[in-house]
């Protein structure tokens, strides 16, 4: 087994004192990200990822990726213990978690997220482990045709799978690619879109669009509910952690399935939040007592929390495999490999073992780290939320001031960050998505150049889009999920004109 | 979770922000096809493909989704509409976003350490009626914090004001 050694040795190099600390570290910063309202998993990574470009790559991108484990599990806390859910994905999580806190079963139920959530990473990261080295091989083969393809495929997915309406997700992703453009046009060396304005030469970082977007965004959101933290107490003992586990093993079909549901939201830029809620879903109509469900049903804490996980770390499938990040926050950990000088995609498994094998290697410690590090300091968690909102949200504005501030030194940045704050505040107030935006600012350089690689390759002529059956039915793929949307519609007409 | 405009609450309902956010976006389209049609769309011959190529056809989907959310917003503009927001949910939006807003024309003038120093102190003492030591540890705690961890020890400059250069730092 090629792949056993390769992760043996990926583990040589996670497993040092030094990695480990960074681990405990990114863990710990990402539950306190998960856990206050405004800092994410993606904003926080794009704050914080300045302050590694001075790190080793390996150490940098594992405390990076264990920070995005961490927000994970954080938001757990929140949703079960506040019925306030620190992230979108764990939503569905405050469903059944929220009754079992006030039930005086918080213990119960924090240990039921943190467990799933570990067993749905678990299970994503094998399937990482033994999938990624097989799609990179694969992909080696892409030429520039098949890379543009699968970036549609990526897009039009955004389009078909998107629970908003698809008019607005596409105008939303045009804008991220629109966004993407302005600066120099790094074939040619034109300016685009700049108007003479020296700020707009080196165009708009996604780093402080995504702190905008979800860090400012997010608190004018949390001020207009006016928050007032009301939440429950929580320790967890020994005890009720083995009963537990012990009550999990009945929901292991429960798990499987909400497993498969998140590893493929997660591929497919489906995202966890959708899978937490279809998994959820899936698992009230699977039960016995389906009555049972919202007032206080573990096993509806155990599916979207696993789902969530697993759809969380498979997302980084794709971005390492392919250079296609499955979520924003794998958009921002892109991001940081394209600043490091790594570029994400088929090569990085030849070039870089080390540094792949060993970010696989840390996903396995690191969440096992993450389990270990959430059960035991979860009473301090819960006491940083009972400090008022009056102090915190001041404090996570300065934070993201200071981030969007240090990706350049620029002062611009800063007034961007406010400008993308406002405007991610008004796209959820009007259900813009925001994913396909930060996704498209990322991608949108690398889509270009394969686009006009292609044409050049083609002397300009589309056909080069179905010269062959890998890329035709990529393409073809693309335009099923595009007009995906079209069919409710076309079945509306055909029913009402058929009778 | 949609609540037409005779709801509970009395609000804004989200009849103009849906057209003005679709007008943003139609300009944003016509602004990226026009500065694409300026650099050139065509074919270089011999180079490849001109710098506006993508970018214009990018404008054109933007310009025709926006346009087509724009279309029916106009379209349902006598209809009741699901509510914004509620006005009480605008103040509270407000009560962050107006400080929020100068603070960041602070940062540019006096720099982030004395503007962050204001804004917590401001929220504290306003919002949370915070006793003065208190908002005294936490607003001067903060920037004093964010000066060890960015200047001392990860050598990153952070903006600064007439006030720090006076005190020569």
């Amino acid at each position: 087994m090629e792949e056993l050694n390769s992760l043996l040795h990926g583990f040589s190099v996670a497993l040092t004192f030094h990695n480990l600390g960074f681990m405990v570290l990114g863990i710990t910063l990402g539950i306190l990200i998960g856990v206050l309202p405004g800092l994410g998993g993606a904003n926080g990574i794009a704050i914080l990822l300045p302050l590694t470009f001075s790190m080793d790559q390996t150490s940098a991108i594992i405390m990076l990726s264990c920070i995005y484990w961490g927000a994970l599990f954080g938001g757990a806390i929140t949703s079960i213990l506040f019925n306030i859910p620190g992230e979108p994905w764990s939503v569905a999580t405050t469903f059944d978690g929220f009754p079992l806190a006030q039930q005086g079963r918080a213990g119960a139920a924090l240990t039921a997220a943190f467990t799933s959530s570990f067993v749905g990473a678990f299970f994503a990261v094998l399937l990482i482990t033994f999938l990624a080295p097989l799609v990179a091989k694969f992909a080696l083969k892409f030429g520039a045709p098949e890379m543009f393809a699968v970036q549609m495929l990526t897009f039009c997915s955004f389009v078909g799978m998107s629970k908003e309406p698809p008019a607005k997700t596409l105008a939303v992703m045009a804008l991220g690619f629109a966004l993407a453009a302005v600066g120099m046009d790094t074939v040619t060396g034109t300016l685009r879109m700049t108007f003479g304005q020296p700020e707009l030469l080196k165009g708009f970082d996604f780093l402080i669009a995504v702190i905008g977007l979800f860090g400012i965004g997010e608190i004018l959101l949390t001020m207009e509910e006016g928050l007032a933290f009301k939440g429950k107490s929580a320790k967890i003992q020994l005890n009720v952690v083995l009963q537990t586990w012990k009550e999990l093993l009945r929901y292991w079909k429960t798990s499987i399935r909400s497993v498969l549901v998140g590893c493929w939201m997660g591929v497919t830029p489906g995202g966890a939040t959708p899978a937490s809620f279809m998994a959820y879903g899936l698992a009230r109509r699977g039960a016995k007592d389906k009555d049972s469900f919202g007032k206080g049903n573990v096993e509806g804490v155990v599916a979207p929390e696993t789902a969530a996980h697993a759809a969380g770390t498979s997302a980084l499938l794709p971005m390492l495999t392919l250079g296609i990040p499955g979520s924003p926050t794998a958009a921002v950990l892109l991001g940081g490999l394209l600043i490091w000088g790594l570029q994400p995609g088929p090569l990085l498994f030849q070039e870089k073992p080390d540094f792949v094998w060993g970010l696989i290697a840390s996903m396995y410690l690191g969440n096992l780290v993450g389990l270990f590090v959430v059960l035991t300091t979860v009473p301090w968690w819960a006491a940083i939320l009972r400090i008022p909102f009056s102090v915190i949200g001041p404090v996570i504005i300065v934070i993201c001031a200071i981030g969007a501030y240090t990706v350049h030194n620029s002062l611009f940045d800063v007034i961007m960050m406010l400008v993308f704050g406002v405007f991610g505040y008004l796209f959820k107030k009007l259900r813009y998505p925001l994913a396909p935006l930060v996704l498209a600012l990322v991608l949108g350089d690398m889509a270009e150049s394969s686009f006009r690689q292609s044409m050049l390759l083609s002397q300009g002529s589309l056909s080069i889009f179905w010269a062959n059956p890998l890329v035709a039915g990529l393409m073809a793929l693309s335009f099923l999920m595009l007009l995906w949307p079209i069919v409710p519609a076309l079945k509306h007409y055909l029913r009402k004109h058929g009778n | 979770m949609e609540r037409s405009e005779d709801a509970a609450a009395p609000g804004m309902s989200n009849r103009w922000p849906e057209i003005l956010v679709a007008l943003f976006l139609v300009i944003m389209g016509i602004i990226a096809i026009t500065d694409s049609i300026r650099v050139g769309i065509g074919w270089e011959e011999g180079e490849g493909p001109q710098a506006g190529y993508f970018p214009f056809y990018i404008g054109c989907i933007l310009l025709l989704s926006s346009g087509w959310v724009l279309l029916n917003a106009a379209l349902k503009f006598g209809k009741p509409h699901p509510q914004f927001a509620s006005w009480e949910e605008l103040r509270s939006v407000m009560q962050m976003l107006v400080p929020l807003t100068i603070y960041i024309v602070a940062v540019v003038f006096l720099g982030l350490y004395l503007s962050s120093f204001i804004l917590i102190a401001y929220f504290m003492k306003v919002h949370g009626k915070f006793g003065v030591i208190a908002t005294a540890l936490t607003s001067i705690g903060v920037p004093l914090a964010a000066f060890m961890l960015f200047e001392r020890w990860f050598l990153v400059p952070l903006p600064k004001g007439p006030i720090e250069q006076m005190l020569g730092l």
